[in-house]
């Protein structure tokens, strides 16, 4: 757990409580560690979350040690003991009613308090709608300059930049999905119907890792993503190469090269019908593929990207993912080989974030 | 208290049950008075009426949420309703809780055969609302109103389905009271079963009012 | 509808109606169809609590199967489809298949006896909600032949569960499965409702029933008013699916929220009927291995009532993430997090209730402890659920998971467990090993603690529920690998209670040993009648004095306050094994074939709901089904509750289910036992049984 803020004393304590909580789990593979958080918005749940759980462990250990005393205390010395009998206490009970009522307000008022304050909508966001899919999230990007247009679309990796408040917009085509990337910010449904808001805000440059929390049916499970956090420039740079406006390079389609048999192929097997590439093909139901190349991993984040990956995926998308929604094509070996080469052609693989490690390692 | 005080059944029936003892008490005591007085049948029938408010509560709530969620379907609900003629439905329905309270006025009184008349007549009433569901149903449907057309016509299918199927469970109950009282199954000491019929029935009564206020009368539908 | 079955004797001139009838009256007390037929309370209780347990042990095997898949990252035990059927089912069958039903076991059994009546209000409808329930059960798991199992999760979120999205019969399952055990629950819940209103020993007054008594009583009203929610939100989805409506197809205008809505107003105060019934046990066990008197009855029961109202205004709790605005979900956290309060004072009672005791570490007891300590720590996961602004952290996550099974498993199982020990000698008239016992509870203890507690920490770092799998380097490996290794020593501490039982009985019936009507020195009256208790539960009706009437009629204190037994305590106490004395003719129940065939009426109907999408020609099935269930509820109604007395069977010997060996053995255990320990019905030494003479007294059994 290496924060980068200096430990406050408050902090300190909770940490230790917390550790009591999380025992071990400190520093390797807590990518999404809720207690760990690095970003603006989980910060402040997790400002008064610490301090509820210390009050629950004050409480656990009085029940608990109550217990226990009276365990040992009070065993039975003989078959025919005679306690007093006693039938009650309304001064007692009133009490014990009390205590617990006045702490729980006060940890009421303050939830209210955060409840309001994560509502509040923040100055100068970047606006990014998040679309849930069985089972792979689609990001299209509001253009800065005008609001009404989408200039990027990507799936399942989103690039952020650092310190801004980014402003999410959740909705869903098909079942109710719930965005969640635990270092970032609670998490939200995605419902069918209704546009949900969430704000992010990242602290560091790092890949943050999150996953659909909603049961969504079958590949449930695999529908993870990514957040890249990269400092505005780097961002600007991304956005820049993914723009639906700039045409990637399609390969020359009089040369015999691979890449230019598998853009044939692209609209020969039928992916051009389920997949945009901007410029080439305009299909709505599978991802859109023109930045490919620059996501450092696919289908819901479950393959990191490479070509290995890729030919596993093409053979028999159903087969890796349970119930994916791209079809089995049968292609040959050889189709794959084509593909692969063309898709390697969809943008930039220089803007991946293999830079860039998970947050928190 | 004695044991033999204890009716056979367990069930202890009427508070006035003074009539032909239980064919296992051999005393002819009359049963004895439950905890509360209230026989257990009528408490069951409140205590399941109770439930009842919940159902309907929940299915009027969904109504009161989708009567304007048109979705993509053309026909309103709002304005394919004939409201003069589910008034005069209603008032049929309404008119059957009164026969209803003439009918247990009858068994109260022992006049058996007037008590029942006055049951046809309450199942006939309620026979005769279910036919003008059945009418205005078929109607909606021929004017192109069906339960798929958008949320609110599923909702007001559904609602007044539900309400509909209840008066016709309570006509099947009052042509079977009619028939064990035929049967000679319903003396006057009896009554009580007529009487928490009719507490059913006066509530699936109470509801339609409130259906039909919500789903007819109240201004919004659009 | 209660009225037109449940109907009064008949007056002698239309003694034998029997033009109406489907079935003769069945005659038989012993063997199987006695069992089928039977409407007596306490065997109904029984089959409740047997079929329970063996759901408990299907249920259990799925959750082995999710662990199993879920020990290691990229389990292969399960597919994703496999997954999410073994998930669905194991919540299902946890929460309406197993605990419901043996919170049912427990009241059907116990609350009679407890508020000193001979049966339940309408004992054939207690039959026919027992066999609905299991004709509900059978119907859900019928579904494993007939194209897989519900996999849309126990809450079953649309649009997930509709026709779009799972278009094959597995949801059709759940939904016509659930309808039908809601049936089940709610005639079940009227019908205890009344008995406890209505059925009371004079003097039993309603502040002076039992703790479990009254808890239940909340429960079962909590039934009566949850279950027509969720049946209207299944009709719903059922219509969605057969006959295209759009409640919550979003695509034409549908809310799917509105599912969530009618499920968690529904779900919530479920919630408490599955605690509830398990806080009335620990309620009467903890007291009698305290050897004092619970400690602030009145506010032990308004606690339990002031949960059961608060429990229908937390609902939004379970949908903080959908988005709801911070005006309700604000309201909503506050109201949660103030139903700690009543639940706290329960838990601080309890701890004052055995301050300054005796305590007795018997296995109930254990149990019961064993409830305060981990129903706790669940309640306290549930308050930092209820902080709203952070649970959009723990939502569907395994924090949650673990919040959950805190409280079902650390509080419903253990004190159900608890009072199957506690209860067990009553029932069955054997005490079961007490070492076999502690030895089941440690093993629980340890386990369910080994399997639950590192889902906390699984959910704080990030692991979402109802995945089938995970890949690497997550850092979730070790919790899981000690969690399913938890959930094994869970596992063979259900097989030391099995074996328990097997030796218990085989070693009462070799030495012939008999139980003594109240072995652990009781409060409440259940302990006031022979063990097992006779078919006619009182030999007389008792008349109540006090709250604890029982232990008063031992016990009184002396001047400073401190127990003091009543000079006649010996006798009081062999009294209470005293079986029928000549003269006496209680209550015997008429067994009947009408509850079972109504019940079975149910998946009938279901089916053709179910296969109804594919040809409307099974619509037709439905339409038989239910014409049957008319036609067998009518002739119902016809038939009297009481078999008339030409019908009597000859004798009442074998009524028991379980026989405990004739003659007179000393009984083991901690309370006294008297001489005579065994009732009259079983040794056949006592009184003539009534009846014998064919002519008056009790009806058939
Ligand atoms: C037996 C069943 C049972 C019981 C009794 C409870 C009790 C409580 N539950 Fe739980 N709950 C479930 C079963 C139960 N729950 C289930 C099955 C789910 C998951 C459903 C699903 O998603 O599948 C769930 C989910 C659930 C959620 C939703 C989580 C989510 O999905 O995001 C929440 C949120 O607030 C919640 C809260 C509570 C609270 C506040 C209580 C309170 O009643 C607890 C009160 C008790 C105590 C607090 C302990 C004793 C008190 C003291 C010792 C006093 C002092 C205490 C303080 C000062 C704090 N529960
Ligand atoms: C009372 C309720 C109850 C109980 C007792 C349990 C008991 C257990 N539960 Fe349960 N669980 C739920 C209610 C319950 N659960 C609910 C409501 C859900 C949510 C479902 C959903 O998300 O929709 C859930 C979900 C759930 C999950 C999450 C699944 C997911 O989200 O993907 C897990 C994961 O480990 C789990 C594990 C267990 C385990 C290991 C036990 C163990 O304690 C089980 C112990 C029992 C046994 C081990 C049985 C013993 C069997 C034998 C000894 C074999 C004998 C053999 C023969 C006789 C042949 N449960
Ligand atoms: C019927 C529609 C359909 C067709 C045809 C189709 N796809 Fe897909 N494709 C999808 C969907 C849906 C997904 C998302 C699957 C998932 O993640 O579960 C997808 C995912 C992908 C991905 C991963 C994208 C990412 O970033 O996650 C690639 C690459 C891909 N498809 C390539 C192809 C190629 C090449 C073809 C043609 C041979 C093709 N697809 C044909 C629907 C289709
Ligand atoms: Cu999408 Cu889970
Ligand atoms: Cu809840």
């Amino acid at each position: 757990m290496t924060s980068r803020r200096p430990l406050r004393p408050g902090r300190r304590l909770a940490l230790m409580v917390v550790s009591l909580v999380v025992l071990a789990t400190a520093c390797e593979g807590t990518a999404q560690n809720t207690m760990a958080p690095h970003g603006h918005f989980s910060s402040i749940t997790y400002s008064l979350i610490w301090k509820v759980f210390i009050v629950a462990v004050v409480v656990f250990v009085l029940v608990e040690g109550l217990l226990v005393y009276e365990i040992i205390r009070f065993r039975a010395k003989s078959a025919d003991d005679r306690p007093v009998q006693i039938h009650g206490s309304t001064k007692l009970e009133i009490t014990w009613a009390i205590i617990p009522a006045l702490i729980l307000l006060v940890v009421g008022a303050a939830t209210v308090g955060q409840l309001f304050q994560l509502d509040r909508e923040q100055p100068n966001p970047v606006r990014i709608d998040v679309v849930g899919h069985q089972w792979w999230w689609e990001y299209r990007y509001h253009d800065p300059q005008d609001n009404s247009k989408i200039d990027v679309v990507t799936a399942n990796e989103m690039h952020i930049p650092v310190g801004r408040n980014i402003r999410l917009t959740l909705k869903s085509v098909d079942v109710i999905h719930n965005f969640w990337a635990p270092k970032l910010a609670g998490k939200i449904y995605a419902i069918p119907g209704r546009d949900n808001k969430l704000y992010v805000k990242a602290d560091d440059p790092a890949v943050y890792y999150g996953e659909c929390a909603e049961f969504c049916g079958l590949s449930h499970a695999n529908m993870r993503l990514r957040v890249v956090a990269e400092p505005q420039a780097d961002f600007d740079t991304w956005r820049q190469r993914q723009s639906v406006t700039v045409v990637p390079q399609l390969p020359d389609k009089t040369t015999q090269s691979a890449a230019s048999a598998g853009a044939q192929a692209f609209l020969q097997k039928g992916c051009s019908g389920c997949h945009t590439v901007s410029g080439y093909s305009a299909g709505n139901v599978g991802p859109n593929l023109s930045g490919f190349n620059s996501r450092s991993c696919f289908a819901g984040c479950i393959f990191a990207n490479n070509d290995q990956n890729l030919r596993l995926w093409l053979r028999d998308p159903p087969g890796e993912k349970p119930g994916s929604k791209m079809p089995n094509l049968k292609l040959t070996e050889q189709d794959i080989t084509n593909l692969t080469a063309y898709l390697r052609t969809l943008g930039d693989a220089s803007t991946r974030p293999s830079n860039i490690g998970p947050a928190g390692s | 208290m004695t044991a033999t005080e204890v009716p056979a059944t367990g069930i202890p029936t009427t508070r006035t049950a003074a009539g032909p003892a239980p064919v296992t008490d051999k005393g002819g005591h009359a049963a004895p008075p439950t905890s509360t007085g209230i026989s257990n049948e009528k408490l069951a029938m409140w205590t399941f009426l109770g439930s009842e408010c919940l159902l309907f509560g929940a299915l009027i709530a969904t109504y009161f949420l989708y009567r304007n969620r048109l979705g993509n379907g053309a026909v309103r609900p709002g304005l394919v309703y004939d409201i003069p003629f589910t008034s005069v439905s209603s008032f049929i329905l309404l008119m059957s809780s009164l026969t209803m309270v003439l009918a247990l006025a009858g068994f109260q009184r022992g006049d058996l055969r007037r008590g029942r008349i006055w049951l046809l007549c309450t199942a006939l009433l309620g026979s005769g609302f279910i036919g003008g569901q059945v009418y205005e149903f078929t109607t909606f449907i021929h004017q192109g109103m069906t339960i798929k057309t958008n949320p609110a016509s599923s909702a007001f299918f559904v609602l007044t389905g539900f309400h509909g199927t209840h008066v016709a469970i309570g006509v099947i109950m009052l042509l079977t009271l009619v028939f064990m009282s035929l049967k000679g199954r319903i003396p006057q000491e009896r009554s009580e079963i007529i009487e928490i019929a009719g507490l059913y029935w006066h509530f699936v009564d109470v509801v339609w009012i409130v259906v039909f206020t919500v789903v007819y009368l109240l201004p919004g539908n659009r | 509808m209660a009225t037109v079955l449940d109907k009064p004797p008949l007056p002698p001139t239309t003694d034998r109606p029997l033009d109406a009838a489907l079935f003769q009256r069945p005659r038989s007390t012993h063997g199987w169809v006695s069992w089928l037929t039977t409407i007596d309370h306490k065997r109904i209780g029984t089959l409740y609590g047997v079929t329970a347990l063996t759901f408990f042990i299907i249920g259990g095997i799925e959750a082995l199967l999710i662990r199993l898949q879920l020990a290691q990252p990229n389990g292969k035990i399960l597919d994703a489809n496999a997954y999410n059927q073994v998930f669905t089912m194991h919540g299902t069958t946890m929460i309406f298949l197993v605990v419901m039903p043996l919170s049912a076991a427990f009241a059907n059994y116990l609350i009679p006896i407890q508020i000193g009546a001979p049966d339940v209000a309408f004992p054939r409808l207690n039959a026919f909600s027992y066999w609905t329930f299991l004709a509900g059960g059978l119907f859900l798991y019928s579904s494993i032949f007939l194209g897989g199992m519900p996999n849309g999760g126990w809450f079953g979120y649309a649009p997930n569960t509709s026709i779009t999205y799972s278009p094959g019969h597995n949801i059709d399952f759940w939904v016509m499965g659930l309808l039908i055990t809601g049936v089940a629950s709610t005639v079940g819940a009227a019908n205890l409702v009344v008995t406890c209103l209505n059925m009371r020993a004079p003097g039993m007054n309603l502040m002076r029933m039992p703790v479990f008594t009254w808890m239940s009583l909340v429960a079962q009203l909590l039934t009566l008013f949850a279950m027509p929610v969720i049946t209207v939100a299944l009709f719903l989805l059922m219509f969605d699916r057969n006959f295209g409506s759009h409640f919550f197809d979003p695509s034409a205008g549908g809310d799917p929220v509105l599912w969530q809505n009618l499920f968690w107003l529904f779900g919530h105060p479920e919630v408490y009927i599955l605690i509830l019934p398990a806080f009335g046990i620990v309620s009467e066990i903890l007291p009698v291995f305290s050897r004092k008197p619970i400690f602030g009855y009145p506010v032990m029961v308004f606690s339990g009532i002031a949960i059961g109202f608060m429990g229908w205004g937390v609902w939004i709790h379970h949908m903080f993430s959908v988005g709801l605005g911070p005006v309700a979900v604000s309201a909503f956290s506050i109201s949660t997090m103030l139903i700690a309060v009543p639940t706290g004072v329960k838990i601080f009672n309890w701890v004052a209730t055995m301050w300054k005791g005796s305590l007795r570490f018997t296995s109930a007891m254990l149990f019961a402890i064993g409830l305060v300590s981990q129903f706790t720590v669940g309640g306290l996961s549930g308050v930092t659920h209820g902080v709203a602004s952070h649970d959009r952290q723990q939502t569907d996550t395994y924090y949650v998971v673990a919040h959950f099974h805190y409280v079902l498993f650390g509080g419903s199982i253990f004190a159900l467990f608890g009072g199957i020990y506690y209860w067990y000698p009553k029932v069955f008239g054997q005490l079961l090993d007490d070492r076999l016992g502690k030895l089941h509870f440690w093993l629980f203890f340890v386990g369910f603690n080994l399997t639950f507690f590192p889902f906390h920490i699984l959910g704080i770092v990030g692991m979402p529920r109802r995945i089938y799998t995970y890949p690497t380097g997550t850092g979730w490996d070790t919790y899981n690998l000690l969690s399913t290794i938890g959930s094994f020593i869970i596992a063979l501490g259900v097989l030391v209670f099995m074996y328990n039982i097997r030796r218990t009985d085989s070693r009462f019936k070799k030495y012939k040993l008999t139980v003594d009507a109240d072995p652990w020195d009781g409060r409440t009256l259940e302990w006031s009648v022979p063990s097992p208790t006779p078919a006619y539960n009182f030999a007389e009706v008792p008349t109540v004095k006090y709250q604890d009437d029982w232990w008063h009629r031992k016990y009184t204190v002396d001047d400073a306050g401190r127990l003091l037994p009543r000079p006649e305590i010996d006798e009081v106490r062999a009294r209470a094994n005293d079986g029928l004395k000549p003269g006496q003719h209680p209550h015997f129940p008429s067994p009947s074939f009408y509850p079972i065939v109504a019940a079975f009426c149910f998946p009938i109907a279901g089916y053709g709901l179910v296969y109804g999408r594919a040809s409307g020609y099974n619509y037709v099935i439905t339409g038989i089904g239910m014409s049957l269930l008319l036609v067998t509820l009518v002739a119902w109604g016809m038939e009297p509750s009481v078999a008339p007395p030409e019908d009597d069977a000859p004798a009442v010997h074998e009524e028991q289910p379980v026989l405990v060996g004739a003659g007179a053995g000393s009984a083991p255990g901690l309370g006294a036992a008297p001489d005579g320990g065994q009732p009259a019905l079983t040794s056949g030494g006592g009184a003539p049984p009534p009846g014998d003479s064919g002519g008056g007294g009790g009806g058939s059994s």
